[in-house]
């Protein structure tokens, strides 16, 4: 009986401290390593972060494929920085996701094995050089309207990291920009490659925000706990109002019959994401799903004798250094 | 680490009439050869053994291609002919490039693309320490800024071929089959071209056998801690600065200059 | 894939002269000279610091959150440690 009385009484403690946890997060107060906290809110985070890391380190790869074949000086020179800046953002993140207690070699374990997931959008090809331009402008654009909000996110180490990611990802955007509208201001075959472009990302990038918000079952939770501040429908909306003009202003044509601008909502109504190749590329079933998955674990594995030689010398340094300090 | 031995006064400047001419192809031999091993470690970009390393790799190959745009727009301005760097870099054949043999070889695993930024990092350091104090005042700008990140570049690799040399059995084993595939390349950098006689015999630039001795004794300092012999009595390869490449460049620019090749005469 | 990891370490960044070092995250490093280089590579690519101390993430000691009214509230109520709380004549210049 006593023992029972003091279970209930250590739940209604929980509870309360559940309570105050999110009475913290509702006023806006950033929640710490340390700090106690639901199991439930550090899964949700370790898994959003480090899909959000997962998704930086295979996002070199697509851009990475065009390093060696960058046009000129100047754009090689500015893609290599960029595709290392992503590795930076990986980095940052799988920083603060170990914050959490999560070891990157378990994370990267996951992503090895496909229980974790990456952004779909590295799933597609890249193509042609205009890729390039698309993947600055449109992905990084749709990433950046999904990644400012998290500057705000509620787990310090996560809003931190955001703060640096968004800070170096503003000049992403604009030299995918500037090679958009340096193809649309050149000759007719450079035109239509960045036109053919623009064909095939658009969709897949409107894809980026995920499920429409019927079908996003977390989403009420997470933004409840403020690691999401807006819903999926909501970014894809201000995606579309944002992007239309600047393809305008490029003379480049959005591939949707249905989009039109609609006085009433101040915004554009827009087509319907083909849903059915959304779920595939999640499954697996993209064009490069494999590819990316592979180029990741061989990179890892080839790496394994690197990493090991490099504990194995520290240790024997280790052991010399103590080994003359005796002997001193 | 990088004590160095004193160097000669550097011999007062003299220049010929054909100076102007070697100046041009002498700097687009160094651009040729930043170009050419930036390319390469860019290759790496997004498979590096472990993320950290893919962003220091990643910095250097940033380094050299700096360094590389700053000797083309140079040769550029020397030539006078209204070519440009991307001109220089984009629009010129396999046979024309005269980058040493070393920087075209393919990375390999990761020891591999140790071992050749490691013998590139001695020359390229103790060079450049000389070319900042050299009679032209261009080069000398050039070189003063780039020997900052050389001598980042030479303690990375440096590190590494300690690391890997005095490391696991697997790396050592690696470490010694790059340098038997590759110490046949070193040679090369040292051994003066007809175009770096003349410079040197016009004071433009220093006299190869002191540097060699600075090389060797870096080298021979990595070697010991990384408990690797020296390699001795090597035949060393040669060509590639005279243009006469080994098969790998031509593959190398293909993809390099894929686009500008392919519409001829746009901008990107 | 029992490999161990390389271990974690904390960066610190001196962003100016004349500033303190402050926290800007961690990587993983096999040793404390690398651990340096990786700092440089990894959170100075944009001229972000002058000096970089690196600390291995086990040799951190926190205090706990639990602690935090016993350490931190004690100082609300001492205000008289601050010059607002001292009043001091308009006629009276540089104080």
């Amino acid at each position: 009986m006593l023992v029972k009385l003091c279970l209930r009484g250590m739940e209604t403690l929980e509870l309360t401290q559940e309570e105050q946890f999110q009475a913290r997060i509702d006023a806006d107060v950033r929640i710490e390593p340390k700090d106690w906290m639901p199991d439930a809110y550090r899964k949700t985070l370790i898994r959003q972060i480090s899909q959000h890391a997962h998704s930086e380190l295979v996002g070199m790869l697509p851009e990475g494929n065009w390093i060696t074949r960058a046009p000129s000086l100047k754009r090689k020179s500015i893609l290599l920085a960029k595709v290392q800046d992503e590795a930076g953002h990986g980095l940052y993140l799988y920083s603060a996701a170990e914050t959490l207690g999560a070891s990157r070699d378990q994370m990267l374990a996951d992503l090895h094995s496909g229980k974790a997931k990456y952004s779909s959008i590295f799933n597609y090809p890249t193509l042609s050089w205009a890729d390039m331009g698309c993947v600055g402008w449109l992905v990084d654009g749709a990433a950046i309207l999904n990644q400012v909000p998290l500057c705000r996110t509620s787990y310090g180490p996560y809003a931190r990291a955001m703060v640096r990611v968004c800070k170096e990802e503003s000049f992403h955007q604009r030299q995918g920009f500037e090679i958009m509208q340096t193809l649309c201001e050149g000759s007719p075959e450079q035109k239509a490659m960045a036109q053919e472009g623009l064909n095939r990302w658009w969709w897949p990038t409107l894809m980026m925000f995920g499920p429409k918000d019927s079908e996003s079952p977390n989403t009420a939770q997470s933004m409840n706990w403020r690691i999401k501040r807006f819903t999926n429908d909501e970014l894809r909306q201000k995606f579309v109002d944002m992007m239309v003009p600047q393809a305008e202003f490029l003379g480049l044509t959005v591939p949707d019959p249905n989009l039109k601008w609609n006085e009433a909502k101040q915004g554009y109504d827009f087509g319907d994401v083909d849903w059915e190749e959304f779920w595939n590329v999640v499954k697996g079933n993209g064009l490069c799903n494999q590819e990316r998955l592979q180029a990741r674990v061989q990179a890892h594995e080839e790496g394994a004798w690197v990493r090991e030689a490099a504990l194995a010398h520290a240790e024997k340094r280790k052991q010399r250094e103590e080994a003359k300090a005796v002997a001193a | 680490m990088m004590t160095d031995s004193p160097m000669p006064a550097p011999a007062a400047a003299a220049p010929t009439p054909e100076t102007p001419a070697q100046l041009f192809a002498y700097v687009l031999q160094l651009a040729d050869t930043s170009l050419i091993l930036a390319h390469r470690l860019s290759e790496w970009c997004g498979h590096g053994p472990i993320l950290e390393q893919d962003l220091a790799m990643a910095n250097i190959a940033l380094d050299l291609l700096g360094e590389a745009r700053s000797y083309y727009q140079y040769a550029a301005e020397l030539e006078g002919q209204g070519r440009t760097e991307d001109d220089l870099a984009y629009l010129r054949s396999a046979v024309e490039y005269r980058n040493p043999l070393l920087v075209e070889q393919p990375n390999g695993d990761f020891a591999h693309t140790i071992v050749r930024q490691f013998i590139y990092d001695c020359f390229h350091y103790h060079l450049l320490l000389q070319l900042k104090s050299g009679p032209d005042a261009q080069l000398a700008a050039i070189a003063e800024k780039s020997v900052k990140e050389a001598a980042y570049h030479i303690k990375w690799s440096s590190e590494w071929v300690i690391r890997l040399g005095d490391g696991t059995e697997e790396s050592r084993r690696r470490v010694e089959k790059a340098l038997g595939n590759l110490w046949r390349y070193a040679g090369e950098l040292t051994t003066p071209s007809a175009t770096e006689k003349a410079l040197q015999a016009a004071g433009y630039l220093p006299d190869y056998a002191p540097l060699q001795q600075q090389i060797d004794a870096h080298a021979a300092r990595v070697f010991e801690e990384a408990t690797l012999p020296v390699p001795q009595g090597v035949f060393m390869q040669k060509g590639g600065k005279d243009g006469r490449h080994s098969e790998h460049l031509g593959y190398l620019l293909a993809e390099l200059q894929y686009l500008q090749r392919t519409y001829p005469g746009l901008q990107w | 894939m029992s490999q161990k990891e390389w271990p974690l370490w904390e960066v610190f960044i001196r962003s100016k002269q004349g500033l303190d070092h402050k926290h800007v995250g961690s990587l993983h490093a096999a040793d404390a000279e690398m651990a340096i280089q990786n700092a440089r590579d990894v959170y100075t690519r944009r001229l972000e610091g002058v000096s970089i101390w690196v600390v291995e993430s086990k040799h951190v000691h926190a205090s706990n959150p639990d602690d935090s009214a016993a350490f931190y509230e004690p100082a609300n109520d001492k205000i008289y440690r601050h010059p607002t709380f001292y009043q001091v004549p308009d006629s009276i210049k540089h104080m």
